[in-house]
């Protein structure tokens, strides 16, 4: 046998692996799956034995309850705004330092490049605190730039798009541009963000389910008046609407949207998630 | 954005050294040019610090100072110091050791089986196998479920009396289980929250490090009749042992924090009828936003702070001893 008959051998999965593959992967989707059934029924059959395992008739009105009780439609509205900004300004500060990062050479670069890798292990939970004082003083409580302020730039970030440029921005390509007289923020628009731009999309998107997900600051600075996602869900599971099927449909409806996203980009967010795995 | 394996072996490696030198060797560059080679690279990374400075750092810090005061909920700007008042109360409080017992039982039974599932999952998606691009996607989508909506769902899986569980449990001819009110099982019922939601992702992480195992590590083990176990333990595993240790720090400082599973698993912060499942989040939540102490909240975080340091080298030791005995 040659070497590589030998490796292809080690490498193919066999019946065993596809049952064992089958099984987590029905153990990551049947809970979805039944959220949507749970959503689609009434309390009482939810309360009865057994658990029902097919959809029934009343999902329209549980979203219906869920869109106005629980102020999902304006938590969705709430999110969508709140992520899409988190991730704009996530990518294009990211941008912009990992560049310097990667291909720029300035004093003081190697400590300052060691401070942002030391801020990924400080936990931004810990601060809730002079957060919430801070709120209280600005009067901002219950408004959206509370929970988008804090977020807006990630350590990680700069590490992820650092490593691609590193790799993916040929210097001679800087250089010619700046023999061109090119100063350096047109250099960033015509050279930088070009190259960049697969990896934009992927922190991008990888920041947008982050944020949307994010969960303890946004708890503490908004209420339901004014809600995102996970701040309605927290309402629908606090007792706010005491009915499960409801609680089943807001789930739902706050899940739906990266699912959907998921559906359509998972192979890039998959891709994003193994290649920053590898350089981080 | 799939880079080839050669691509990603060489991202993995040393740092590319190439760099622009400032200012450039153009025909005298002008000196509005050499300013903007020597200041620019700044302001690239302005942005950035100046808010990790303003919603990093500086929170940081002034927890710690906060903690050294009382201040209510009610009057958050009204600081009045105490000293280590609040400190020596946590420590006489029942609960916040219960609440450290409980986020490392939970921490544990949540992180072990989580990561060992992981990397089995990595291993057999490493395979050539049929769908494969379909059980990645499908085995990241819990990552895309948020921690209230999962929890929501598990709590009524869990459901004493009408749950999915339990009726399961009883065609089998056990329980019924009170998940909830039970302390070993309401901590695993919370662990099997995080654990369902994180073990995609991680088994795509030990997946990525996997694939840049150089091939002939494998031909000249197999060369040398090692059978596909002890493949996977004598070169799998040692050269996966970088990624192992960045994901076992980065699964702990999330399992020090946990705070939402336990928080909507029984949709209060006290974690249970007598605190079986309140971790350090949830009672640092509990302290600030129903005890109405923020000093004392603040007190919490930073004893977070520091058994997080503490864990931190821990795991520096066992690392440095481990690659030592190597």
């Amino acid at each position: 046998m040659t070497p590589l008959k030998i490796q292809r051998q080690h490498l193919r999965g066999g019946w065993l692996s596809h049952t064992v593959l089958i099984v987590f992967t029905l153990g990551s989707l049947l809970p979805l799956l039944w959220t949507a059934i749970a959503a689609s029924r009434d309390n009482a059959r939810l309360a009865s034995t057994p658990p029902p395992f097919w959809f029934g008739g009343n999902l329209g009105n549980n979203l219906r309850i869920a869109w106005t009780d629980a102020n999902m439609g304006k938590a969705l509205f709430n999110t969508v705004l709140v992520a899409g900004s988190i991730a704009a300004g996530t990518v294009l500060f990211a941008t912009l330092a990992g560049f310097a990062f990667a291909k720029l050479r300035f004093r003081g670069r190697n400590i300052l490049l060691v401070l942002v890798i030391g801020t990924m292990m400080v936990p931004p939970q810990l601060s809730v605190v002079p957060l919430f004082m801070a709120m209280a003083e600005l009067e901002w409580a219950n408004q959206l730039q509370a929970v988008i302020l804090p977020m807006l730039v990630s350590a990680f970030g700069v590490f992820f798009m650092r490593q691609y440029l590193v790799q993916a921005l040929p210097t001679e390509l800087i250089e010619a541009a700046r023999m061109d007289g090119a100063h350096s923020l047109r250099v960033v628009w015509h050279v930088v963000f070009p190259a960049a731009r697969p990896a934009m999309a992927v922190l991008g998107m990888l920041t947008f389910v982050m944020a949307w997900n994010e969960f303890f600051w946004p708890i503490i600075a908004l209420t339901q008046d004014n809600p995102t996602v996970q701040v309605a869900l927290t309402g629908l599971g606090q007792g706010y609407v005491p009915d499960q099927s409801v609680i089943m449909a807001g789930a739902l409806l706050g899940t739906l949207p990266l699912l959907v996203a998921f559906a359509v980009f998972g192979k890039q967010i998959v891709g994003g998630i193994m290649q920053g795995a590898v350089k981080g | 954005m799939t880079l080839s394996r050669t691509e990603r072996a060489r991202a993995g490696g040393p740092v590319a050294t190439t760099e622009v030198k400032a200012p450039p060797q153009g025909p005298r560059p002008s000196r509005r040019h050499r300013w903007d080679a020597r200041w620019s690279p700044y302001a690239f990374i302005t942005p950035f610090f100046v808010f990790f400075a303003a919603f990093g750092l500086f929170p940081l810090i002034y927890t710690g100072w906060a903690s050294l005061h009382r201040v209510s909920l009610h009057n958050p700007t009204e600081m009045e110091w105490s000293g280590l008042h609040n400190y020596t109360r946590l420590l006489e409080d029942e609960f916040f050791w219960n609440a450290l017992g409980n986020t490392f039982t939970i921490g544990v039974l949540s992180t072990v089986p989580q990561l060992l599932m992981a990397l089995g999952l990595a291993h057999l998606l490493h395979a050539r196998l049929r769908g494969s691009a379909f059980f990645r996607v499908a085995l990241l989508t819990p990552y895309a479920t948020s921690v209230a909506a999962a929890t929501l769902v598990f709590a009524m899986l869990y459901g004493r009396d009408y749950g999915m569980v339990n009726w399961a449990l009883e065609l089998v001819g056990v329980g019924p289980v009170d998940w909830e009110g039970g302390s070993w099982s309401s901590q695993f019922a919370v662990s099997s929250i995080v654990i369902w939601r994180w073990t995609g992702y991680n088994a795509l992480i030990y997946l990525a490090a996997m694939q840049a195992i150089p091939d002939d590590l494998y031909e000249s083990a197999a060369l040398d009749g090692a059978s596909a176990w002890q493949r996977f333990v004598h070169v799998t595993v040692p050269s996966l042992r970088p990624t192992i240790l960045f994901t076992v720090v980065v699964s702990t400082i999330g399992a020090t924090q946990l705070f939402g599973e336990p928080l909507l698993f029984g949709g209060s912060q006290t974690g249970g009828g007598s605190h079986q499942y309140q971790t350090l989040g949830l009672y640092l939540y509990e302290q600030g936003w129903f005890s109405f102490h923020l000093g004392r909240a603040a007190a919490v975080a930073w004893a977070m702070f520091l058994i997080l340091i503490v864990v931190g080298l821990v795991y520096w030791l066992i690392a440095r001893r481990l690659s030592k005995s190597h």
